[in-house]
C-alpha cells in the first residue's frame, strides 16, 4: 500500500512537471518537428541537410532572439530514410503545440504524410524533391515542393545543354543518354525527357542502373556504342561515383556528364577521385562558405559552439547549404505570416498562408545575406514550387565552381502536364479544386 | 510425439477466458483510452506485423519450410488490393482484401514449388528469388502503380458500405478485427488434420510420407495459407497503417524483420508471433524514447540510434542463448510456475 501511494505521488509529480513543460512551450515558440536521418545509407545527405537547417534556426535564435521574438524550437526523430519510421516520428511529434512545418527530405515519407498533414492542416515542405504535381496548390494546399520539382529540374538540364550548344535550335540531331537509378525516384522523369526530346528534336536513350548501382560496366559499354553528346546522370548514393569512375574507364569525358540535383554533392564526387574532375551538376543553391549568411553561421553559431556539424569542413557543402536555404525559406514564411497575423506562435494554416506568399526577390535574398547562394523564389497560392532558378557547377577536383548563370526552367511548358496529373489526383481523392488563395477548408 | 499430443483437442478453459478478456480490452478499452500515437504508430503496425508473423509461422514454425520472401508477399497483397480497388469499381473492401490475399497465396504457391525438392538453406535461397523478383516487377512495370511517375501509390480510405474508417481508433479496430478473425481461423486450421500434417512434415518428412501424409499438397497448402495471411497483412500495412506504398518499403530487411519476430517470439506458436511482434515494434521505440529523454541533450539522434542498434542486437544474442525457444517459452515457464496444473499440451 505504502509503495502504491509513493508511486502515485511520484506519478502525480511527474505529470505536473510534464504539464508545466507543455504550458511553457505555449509561450511564443514555433516548433519544427524534424524527421532526420543521421544513420543508414543516406546519412551523408541527412546530416548535411538537417545540420544546415538547425544551424540556421540557431542563428536566428542567437542573433535575433527568434523571429520577431518568437523562439524557434525543434525536436529530432531518427527515420533512417524509412517510411514507417518517418510515420512513427510524425505521430509522435504531431501533437506538439505550435508546429510550423514538416521537412522530411524523403519522397517516401512525404508521400505517406500528404493525407495526414492535409487533415492536420500543417504545411509539408519538400525542397528540391517530392511529388511533382503537388506544385499545383489548387489541389495540394499544404504541400510545397519549394524551388525545384523533378520536371523543372529536367527542363533546366536540357536548357543548360542547349545554352552550351548555342541555343535550343542547336539541340536538333544531338544525342543525349539519361542514366537513371532503378527506383521510383529515378524513373519519375522518363516521360518528361521523352516530351522534351520530341519538342527539341534531340535523340534520346534512357538506360536504367539497377539499385544500388555499384556495377555499371554494361551500361557504360552501351553508352560508348551509342556515342552520345551528353550523358545525364540521374543517380543516388553509391551509383554516382561508380558512374564517374566507369565513364573514365570507357573514355567518356567527365565534362559532358551532367548530374541531376541528387548527384551534385561533395559526397558524390570525392569518392570518384580524379575521374570526377570536370563533372558538371545542376543545383539550386551554390556551394561554398563565402556567402554572408554562412559567415554569420560560422561566427555566431559555430563560434558559440552550437554548430550542428561534427566535421566543420562540411560547412558550405552542397547538402549543408541546402539545409541553410531551407532554413531561410521556412523562417521567411513565418516572418511573412507574422506580418499578417501578429508576432506570436502561428497555427499551421497561418504558416501555410506565409508559404503561399513567400516571395523573395533577389534584393531581399541579398538582404538576407544569401546573394549568390540561391536566386529567388515566388510562391503563390496556386504555384507551390515558386519558380526557383537553377545553376550549374563544375567539380575542379577539390571544390565546386559555378559555371553558368541562373537558368529558368520552361515552366509554361510544364504547367499543363502538372495540372493534368493533379486533376487526376483530385478526381481520385474527391478533392475540390481551390479557385483562390482563401482558406482551403472553408471554401 | 507432437502428432499424438495434438490430437487432444480439449483446451483449458482459463486460456479461452484470457483470450476473451484480451479481446474485450482490445476492443472496449484501447480505442477509447489510447492516444492517436499509440493507436496509429504502435498498435496498428504491431497488429499488422503480428499477422504477417502468424503467416510466416504457419510456414516456417509449423510446416518447417524456411522462407525469406515474406516482404514480397506483403507487397503482392498491398499492390493487388490497390489495383483491384482501382480497376474493379464498386468492389467491396472486404472482398478486395480477401482477393488480394488470394493473389498473394497464388504467387506463394508458385514460389513454394521448389520446396518439393529443396530444403533448409537451399529453400531459403529460392524464396529469396521471390523477394527480388516481386520488388523488381513492381518497380519495372508502371502498371502496378497506375503509372504514377514516382511509383508510390496512395491507399484509398477504408470503407465498408457506408461506414468509413478514417480516424486512428477506427483504423485500429478495422485491423484488429481482421487480425483476430484470421488468427482464430488459423488456430482452427492448425488443430485440424492439415495442421497435424504440417507438423508431421516438419518433424520428419520421410516418416510423414510413410504414414500417408500427402507431401505436395501439405507443403503447397502451407505456402498458400502463409502467403494469404501475409498478403492480407500487406493490405493492412498499406491501407490501414502507412496509407501509401512504395516497392522499396518491402525490401529484404522487412523479410528479416518478420523472420526475427517468429524466432524471438517462438517458432510454432501463434502467441509467440504476437509477443515477438510486440518486442520488435515496441522495444526500439521504448529504447529510443528513453535514450532521447535521458541522453538527448548529450548526444545527437544519430548516436542514440546507433547505440540502440547495439543494445537490441546484444539483447537478441543474449536472449537466444538463454532461451532459444523464444519469448513464449519464457512466458509459459513463468505461467506454469504460477499455475503448475494448467499447461497446454502443445503451445499454439
Amino acid at each position: 500500500m505504502n509503495m502504491f501511494r509513493r508511486l502515485k505521488v511520484t506519478m502525480g509529480a511527474a505529470l505536473a512537471v510534464g504539464l508545466a513543460g507543455t504550458l511553457a512551450v505555449h509561450a511564443d515558440e514555433q516548433f519544427f518537428p524534424l524527421q532526420s536521418y543521421r544513420v543508414g545509407p543516406y546519412a551523408a545527405g541527412g546530416t548535411g541537410f538537417f545540420g544546415g537547417f538547425i544551424d540556421y534556426l540557431n542563428l536566428i535564435n542567437i542573433r535575433d532572439g527568434g523571429v520577431n521574438g518568437v523562439k524557434l524550437t525543434w525536436d529530432e526523430g531518427e527515420t533512417q530514410y524509412e517510411v514507417e519510421r518517418g510515420v512513427e516520428v510524425y505521430e509522435r511529434l504531431k501533437s506538439h503545440p505550435g508546429i510550423a512545418a514538416w521537412n522530411p527530405l524523403s519522397v517516401g515519407i512525404a508521400y505517406a504524410m500528404i493525407d495526414r498533414i492535409t487533415k492536420d492542416r500543417v504545411p509539408l515542405i519538400t525542397i528540391n524533391h517530392g511529388r511533382t504535381d503537388s506544385t499545383d496548390g489548387r489541389v495540394f494546399p499544404y504541400v510545397f515542393p519549394l524551388l525545384l520539382n523533378p520536371y523543372s529540374e529536367t527542363s533546366g538540364i536540357v536548357n543548360y545543354i542547349a545554352s552550351r550548344e548555342g541555343g535550343p535550335d542547336k539541340l536538333k540531331g544531338k544525342k543525349i543518354v539519361v542514366l537513371y537509378h532503378g527506383s521510383p525516384y529515378g524513373k519519375e522523369t522518363i516521360p518528361i525527357y521523352k516530351l522534351l526530346s520530341d519538342k527539341y528534336g534531340f535523340s534520346l536513350e534512357q538506360i536504367e542502373v539497377p539499385h544500388p548501382g555499384n556495377e555499371q560496366q554494361s551500361q557504360w559499354l552501351s553508352i560508348r556504342r551509342a556515342k552520345p553528346d551528353y550523358v545525364v546522370l540521374r543517380g543516388w548514393g553509391v551509383m554516382n561515383p561508380v558512374a564517374l569512375k566507369t565513364a573514365q574507364k570507357v573514355g567518356f569525358p567527365a565534362d559532358h556528364i551532367i548530374g541531376n540535383v541528387w548527384s551534385n554533392s561533395e559526397e558524390d564526387v570525392i569518392p570518384a577521385g580524379d575521374a570526377a574532375k570536370g563533372y558538371i551538376a545542376i543545383t539550386t543553391q551554390a556551394s561554398g562558405a563565402e556567402y554572408p549568411v554562412l559567415q554569420e553561421v560560422i561566427k555566431t553559431v559555430y563560434g558559440a559552439n552550437k554548430g550542428n556539424l561534427d566535421d566543420k569542413k562540411r560547412i558550405g557543402s552542397v547538402y549543408h547549404n541546402l539545409g541553410i536555404v531551407n532554413g531561410i525559406l521556412n523562417v521567411e514564411a513565418i516572418r511573412i505570416a507574422q506580418a499578417k497575423f501578429g508576432k506570436r506562435t502561428l497555427t499551421g494554416d497561418e504558416v501555410r498562408w506565409g508559404f503561399e506568399h513567400l516571395q523573395l526577390d533577389p534584393a531581399r535574398v541579398e538582404a538576407l545575406g544569401a546573394k549568390g547562394l540561391f536566386h529567388s523564389i515566388n510562391v503563390t497560392w496556386d504555384n507551390h514550387e515558386g519558380d526557383g532558378r537553377v545553376t550549374f557547377q563544375q567539380w575542379d577536383g577539390s571544390k565546386w565552381k559555378v559555371v553558368s548563370d541562373w537558368i529558368a526552367p520552361d515552366w509554361a511548358f510544364l504547367r499543363p502536364i502538372i495540372e493534368k496529373s493533379s486533376a487526376a489526383y483530385a478526381k481520385e481523392h474527391g478533392i475540390r479544386i481551390r479557385t483562390s488563395g482563401d482558406d482551403p477548408v472553408s471554401q | 510425439m507432437a502428432l499424438l499430443a495434438s490430437t487432444k483437442t480439449n483446451r483449458p478453459t482459463a486460456e479461452t477466458l484470457w483470450i476473451g478478456i484480451g479481446i474485450v480490452v482490445a476492443y472496449g478499452v484501447v480505442p477509447l483510452a489510447g492516444s492517436d500515437y499509440l493507436l496509429d504508430a504502435v498498435l496498428t503496425p504491431f497488429l499488422v506485423l503480428a499477422l504477417a508473423a502468424v503467416g510466416l509461422n504457419v510456414l516456417t514454425g509449423y510446416a518447417g519450410q524456411v522462407s525469406l520472401g515474406s516482404a514480397a508477399f506483403l507487397a503482392v497483397g498491398a499492390y493487388a488490393a490497390y489495383n483491384l480497388h482501382l480497376r474493379v469499381p464498386g468492389l467491396p473492401l472486404l472482398v478486395d482484401v480477401v482477393l488480394a490475399g488470394g493473389i498473394a497465396a497464388a504467387i506463394g504457391i508458385v514460389f513454394g514449388l521448389p520446396s518439393l525438392r529443396l530444403r533448409g538453406f537451399y529453400l531459403a535461397v529460392s524464396t529469396l528469388a521471390a523477394q527480388f523478383f516481386v520488388q523488381w516487377a513492381l518497380t519495372k512495370f508502371g502498371w502496378f502503380s497506375n503509372d504514377n511517375p514516382s511509383g508510390v501509390i496512395d491507399a484509398p480510405v477504408l470503407r465498408i458500405g457506408s461506414v468509413s474508417f478514417a480516424t486512428a481508433a477506427e483504423r485500429y479496430v478495422f485491423s484488429l478485427t481482421i487480425v483476430v478473425v484470421l488468427t482464430l481461423l488459423t488456430l482452427r486450421l492448425l488443430r485440424s488434420q492439415s495442421g497435424r500434417n504440417f507438423i508431421a512434415v516438419r518433424d520428419h518428412e520421410i516418416a510423414a510420407k510413410v504414414i500417408g501424409v500427402p507431401l505436395l499438397r501439405t507443403k503447397l497448402l502451407a505456402f498458400g495459407i502463409s502467403s494469404f495471411l501475409i498478403g492480407v497483412a500487406g493490405v493492412l500495412w498499406a491501407f490501414a497503417y502507412l496509407r501509401t506504398v512504395e516497392p522499396a518499403g518491402f525490401n529484404l530487411d522487412r523479410s528479416f524483420q518478420i523472420l526475427f519476430i517468429i524466432i524471438i517470439g517462438g517458432l510454432a506458436s501463434l502467441r509467440g508471433s504476437f509477443i515477438g511482434a510486440a518486442f520488435i515494434v515496441v522495444f526500439p521505440l521504448l529504447l529510443s524514447r528513453i535514450g532521447a529523454a535521458v541522453l538527448g541533450r548529450v548526444f545527437d539522434s544519430g548516436v542514440l540510434e546507433m547505440s540502440q542498434h547495439i543494445v537490441i542486437g546484444a539483447l537478441i544474442i543474449v536472449f537466444l542463448i538463454a532461451e532459444p525457444r523464444g519469448l513464449i517459452a519464457l512466458w509459459d515457464r513463468a505461467w506454469s510456475a504460477l499455475r503448475p496444473a494448467r499447461r497446454p499440451a502443445i503451445p499454439t
